[in-house]
């Protein structure tokens, strides 16, 4: 339950972050997606069904405030969160190579699925330009970003474990 | 004692597909609904207003905060040279200020012979910083801190130094949501001052990088319209009151219809330095 409260924090946090300061630190007109690699990381982390009640609830935020109609964002980021998920039993969460390249992937499907249904369905068919300006710079700045949070959260994490081990003697046991 | 013994049923939980199943439909549904209503924009915006936006009013503070100290570093370092430069600039801008004094004065002199019966001067402005902004690349949309009780309501111009930057597209109690005319979903409709033929500007993510519009659907069989030439908000917009300055034509080709032109604009705004814009609180009046 102590994962739970931290990562609905940390979210919140890194939801102000990225619509206040992160957009005044852009590498040439590019933000970061923090919110992505946050929703991946603890949806990796602490299994599909928190992730994606964590990615449908801040993905509706995000709608309210940014989004053009309520759902979209919610959707999206759920199914972020759920997919990240389903890989939590399968990788070893120790290694930080597989975690990342999965955090990599999963915006880079995210971007290309905002691409769509944001863009192609409105006949910009110029794949390749938002390839370049948009999608890659994202990818990678994201990267970047992944590289720093998913390694601290983890650690944090592993705290905690250790935390209760030490003082109930019990593991922390996932629901299932 | 009855042989039975009645063990603890274990609590149900429902599936995780399912309830991904549940939440995508609900999703689709909220899509449906809001496209077509705003039904839930009330309610979720007034919660979320109050939890987030002291927060966001908080960082955006702390944000230019840290911009300044480390601007004002650099100055410390340069004041020297700049003084220099600013003593040159100074004459260039007394010039400058008698030219602006003449050009002021043939103003007023066009606007009384124009009769223009509203002018920008005219219209009551609010103040307004930007505390937010989109969180992802795609669309250019900005949360301000004025919100219904200070009187902004939904199609509020906004404008920043004396370009159009866009309008609003909802109000919470103390936030409002701006969608600029650069997002690649808006398109407004606009004239060029000197001739007011109409044509509509289009927002475009491709452009913008370059710091351009485009435009279309311009008519122009007579040729007039050049290259520098003012775009305004037009007349007949139902949204944007008439007269606020959009940009100035940068290229201009004719269509392969031989009907109409398209081209881009250079806008008056500098989008991706916005801190502060200008709320205009009147609306355009529209039949009903």
């Amino acid at each position: 339950m102590k994962k739970e409260i931290l990562s609905v924090f940390l979210l919140m946090v890194s939801f102000l972050l990225q619509s206040t300061l992160l957009s005044r630190f852009t590498l040439g007109g590019i933000v970061p997606n923090l919110m992505i690699v946050m929703i991946a990381t603890f949806g990796f982390l602490l299994g599909n069904r928190t992730g994606m009640w964590l990615g449908f609830v801040f993905g509706l935020l995000t709608d309210v405030f940014f989004g053009n109609i309520i759902g979209f964002y919610a959707c999206l980021y759920m199914l972020v969160g759920y997919l990240n998920g389903a890989f939590e039993k399968i990788l070893f969460s120790h290694d930080i190579k597989l975690p990342l390249l999965l955090i990599v992937c999963t915006d880079f499907v995210y971007s290309n699925a905002c691409y769509i249904l944001l863009f192609l369905l409105k006949g910009k068919f110029d794949y390749l330009y938002y390839l370049r300006g948009v999608i890659l710079p994202e990818l990678i700045y994201t990267t970047v970003l992944a590289c720093i949070i998913y390694p601290f959260i983890h650690f944090i994490f592993e705290k905690i474990d250790a935390f209760d081990l030490k003082h109930n003697g019990e593991t922390y046991i996932e629901e299932q | 004692m009855s042989p039975i013994v009645k063990k603890k049923r274990e609590h149900y939980v429902l599936p995780t597909k399912y309830w991904l199943l549940i939440l995508t439909l609900l999703c689709v549904v909220t899509m449906v609904v809001s496209f077509s209503t705003d039904i839930f924009t009330k309610p979720l915006s007034t919660i979320s207003g109050y939890v987030v936006v002291p927060f966001q009013k908080g960082l955006t503070g702390v944000g230019s905060y840290i911009l300044n100290r480390t601007e004002n570093f650099k100055n410390l370092q340069n004041v020297m040279e700049e003084n220099e430069q600013l003593k040159i600039m100074v004459d260039n801008l007394t010039k400058e200020n008698i030219e602006l004094a003449q050009d002021k004065y043939e103003l007023t002199k066009l606007r009384e012979l124009y009769e223009l019966d509203k002018k920008y001067e005219e219209y009551t402005k609010v103040g307004a910083r930007i505390i937010a902004r989109d969180t992802g690349n795609w669309y250019s949309n900005f949360i301000i801190d004025k919100g219904s009780d200070d009187g902004v309501q939904v199609n509020c111009n906004i404008i920043a130094g004396n370009g159009l930057v866009g309008r609003v597209v909802a109000v919470g109690p103390n936030y409002a949501k701006v969608t600029s005319i650069i997002s690649d979903n808006v398109n407004t409709s606009a004239m060029i001052l000197a001739t007011g033929d109409n044509l509509l500007v289009t927002g475009d993510l491709e452009m913008m990088s370059k710091n351009l519009i485009p435009f279309s659907r311009l008519y122009d069989d007579k040729d007039r319209v050049t290259i520098g030439d003012k775009i305004v908000t037009s007349n007949i917009s139902d949204k944007y009151l008439p007269g606020l300055l959009v940009g100035y034509v940068s290229t201009i080709s004719t269509d392969s219809n031989n009907l109409t032109k398209s081209g881009t604009l250079i806008p008056a705004v500098d989008f991706k330095h916005l801190e502060e814009v200008l709320v205009i609180m009147e609306l355009k009046e529209t039949v009903e």
